[in-house]
């Protein structure tokens, strides 16, 4: 628990912004986005996670990877919060694009327009996308 | 400046790792710090000492290698990452570390930028 003990020792507190714009199991970026998201969270910065393009795919319900052979990890995104990581939003023409309305999800979020995702991206300290 | 660097895709097969390498470079002949480069995603593979391209080309591994050695950079590969791919103490290349996701955290914390190169 190296990580955590180095977080204990943080005091600055930075405005981190995960983006994520790849569909979850196309390619590996999903799931190690969520391993990052995780450890900012353990080093108690302020975690802001967004999704947009494909990346909005990532929260819809019913995801069975298990027919690929691959690990359904949808339901850490429930966790989050457990981690106090509660920001999270998605875009809105993203979401209309894709015929996604936010009954299709599998987490609350904050619906933003593509003009308040930029202002947002704009608020942050550091911004990690994939 | 301080400057966290993020390198996420693989040599060769993605411009990101030789865009990083240009950009590390001249912003130390410019005078200013690069507190970390963290290799995460396919990015491990920078730091694979096995790599071998043809003598015409680059040696992208041997070159950020090179380049830790002459300016003291930590280039740090993510070890969760890496383990998934292949990527252990016994195939890494000069220069090169492994340590946790904790490493990036602390470099985009302590940097005055951070910047990633990847799509």
């Amino acid at each position: 628990m190296t990580d955590a003990t180095e977080a204990s020792g943080a005091s600055v507190t930075k405005r981190f912004l995960y983006i994520n714009r790849k569909a979850p199991y196309g390619t590996v970026y999903a799931i190690e986005v969520l391993e990052m998201i995780l450890i900012a969270a353990m080093f108690e910065q302020d975690v802001h996670v967004a999704f947009l393009d494909d990346g909005v795919f990532q929260l819809r319900k019913g995801q069975t990877p298990a027919v690929l052979e691959m690990k359904d990890f949808s339901k850490t995104y429930r966790a989050l919060e457990d981690y106090g990581v509660e920001k999270i939003y998605l875009e809105k023409e993203s979401m209309e694009e894709r015929g996604l309305t936010t009954d299709d999800l599998i987490i609350p979020a904050a619906v933003l327009e593509r003009k308040d995702m930029i202002s947002l991206m704009d608020s942050m300290d550091v911004v990690l996308s994939a | 400046m301080k400057y966290a660097i993020v390198v996420n895709e693989g040599p060769f097969n993605h411009q990101a790792s030789d865009s990083a390498y240009h950009f590390v470079k001249h912003a130390l002949a410019k005078g200013h710090e690069v507190l970390r480069v963290f290799f995460y995603y396919d990015g491990v593979h920078n730091g694979n000492k096995h790599s071998a391209p043809q003598s015409d080309d680059r040696n992208i591994v041997k070159r950020w290698s090179q380049l830790a050695e002459t300016n003291q950079i930590d280039l740090t590969i993510c070890v969760a990452a890496g383990l998934r791919r292949g990527i252990v103490d016994d195939v890494l290349a000069p220069g090169f570390r492994i340590s946790g996701l904790g490493q990036l955290i602390e470099a985009c914390i302590d940097a005055n930028r951070t910047i990633v190169f990847g799509d």
